[in-house]
């Protein structure tokens, strides 16, 4: 497979700068993978998985709370996390503790506009947590 | 003259503050390291979002439907200034420096006939800013508690910000912060985040980009992102600012009782020496008299 270039930022730190062949991103309008030569392309993210394949390792996950990706044809794929977590730091404890701020969100939003933002995200959350329940519990 | 006792008392004391300095301005120099490389960490996901915005900015800015966080509310009656210092003194001119270029502002703008209204980020420009500016202060962000600045403090600042700016408290906000140069130079700096300024682009993009959802959604998101990357960059930079700061000038008070003490010490030499010379001159005489 023909490999691109893909960067994985977050404010704190740069994740991943690395050639690979597939990123699978959770764009706020649906799931998308992005191949070597995709066309320009930039979208926002909601909280989700982020699977890259190829590079030095066959296969990394992470954990994303948003962002954008942007995709030119010189720099490949740049994904701009809000926050992004390597899988293997992740746990239980840690998406409990996003869903607990989702809900408190969804208490304490002011206008049905944020409320609807909010409840959009913890049912996001409450998704991603029943499908991690299975890996995530394996790995403790 | 002060007598052995006493100089052999103030010799001790300097001493003692020597110790302190020289342990402060090594603690300095160990976090100054770890400061320096977040801020470095950090600069990444900054310049792309700068790249990203000024990509999506140029072919949305100047259109009467630009967000206002680009375009500007259409006047700039209101300023809000956000003062980021140090939660510490003790480290030079560090946090006078940045209230200083404050002050200087925010009076040119009053004198202009503006309105000002600051917000200050940690107590110690509060601190300074208070006896002139105490009415115009509207919020005081206490960091005191945080032992490294992360993106959720600078996030937590920036949902401030936009909330004020939301409810039209003001048309234009300025951030105060001391951009690290050296650890001997660190320059106060005023940079202005809302609205917006866009980097000037480097090249077009080389071909149309396709956008999900919607272009001005994507802006609409990304400028008030863009505001806390700005927020969080200051606030590392700040950090590894006081903390050169604070190392140059623990170096300096180190090497002013080092001075300190040589002094006293030869001042006590003298002393003894010539009480001795004294003792010895009476007994001398004693004995001649006999």
């Amino acid at each position: 497979m023909v490999a691109f270039p893909f960067d994985l930022v977050s404010p704190e730190r740069l994740l991943i700068s690395d050639q690979v062949e597939g990123v699978i991103a959770p764009g706020s309008e649906g799931e998308f993978m992005i191949l070597a030569g995709h066309a320009p392309f930039i979208s926002t993210l909601k909280p989700g998985i982020v699977t890259v394949e190829g590079g030095t390792a066959p296969q990394r996950r992470f954990f994303v709370r948003g962002g954008f990706a942007e995709v030119t044809p010189e720099k490949g794929l740049t994904i701009l996390a809000e926050e992004a977590i390597p899988f293997e730091e992740l746990d239980a404890a840690r998406i409990a503790q996003e869903i607990k701020n989702a809900e408190e969100d969804v208490a304490d939003a002011s206008t049905e506009e944020t409320r609807r933002k909010a409840e959009e995200r913890l049912n996001r959350m409450r998704e991603i947590q029943s499908a991690l329940g299975g890996t995530v519990a394996a790995a403790h | 003259m002060a007598s052995l006792k006493e100089l052999r008392n103030r010799i001790a004391s300097v001493k003692a503050t020597q110790k302190i300095t020289k342990a402060m301005q090594m603690v300095a120099a160990a976090k100054l390291r770890r400061a320096q490389t977040r801020a470095e960490a950090a600069r990444p996901y900054a310049e792309r979002v700068e790249q990203v915005l000024a990509n999506l900015a140029t072919a949305i800015a100047g259109t009467p439907d630009a967000p206002r966080l680009l375009g500007g509310t259409g006047k700039d009656q209101v300023h809000l200034l956000v003062v980021a210092t140090a939660e510490r003194g003790l480290c030079g001119a560090f946090n006078s420096s940045i209230a200083r270029l404050a002050r200087d502002h925010a009076n040119r703008l009053i004198a202009e006939g503006k309105e000002v209204k600051i917000l200050c980020v940690g107590r110690k420009g509060y601190d300074i800013l208070r006896r002139q500016f105490g009415s115009r202060i509207i919020e005081v962000v206490d960091l005191k508690h945080v032992k490294q600045v992360g993106y959720s403090e600078a996030e937590t600042i920036t949902d401030k910000v936009l909330e004020l700016f939301e409810q039209g408290e003001f048309d234009v906000a300025t951030l105060f912060f001391a951009r690290f140069r050296s650890v001997i130079q660190q320059i106060p700096t005023a940079q202005q985040i809302i609205p917006a300024s866009i980097p000037a682009e480097v090249e077009g993009p080389s071909a149309p980009y396709e956008y999900e959802p919607e272009e001005s959604e994507i802006l609409a998101e990304l400028l008030p992102r863009n505001v806390a990357v700005q927020v969080f960059k200051a606030l590392l930079e700040n950090a590894a600012s006081e903390q050169g700061a604070r190392m140059s000038a623990m170096d300096n008070a180190t090497r002013n009782a080092g001075d300190m003490i040589r002094k006293l010490t030869l001042n006590y030499n003298r002393t003894r020496q010539a009480q001795i010379t004294k003792e010895l001159i009476e007994i001398i005489s004693g004995a001649e008299a006999l």
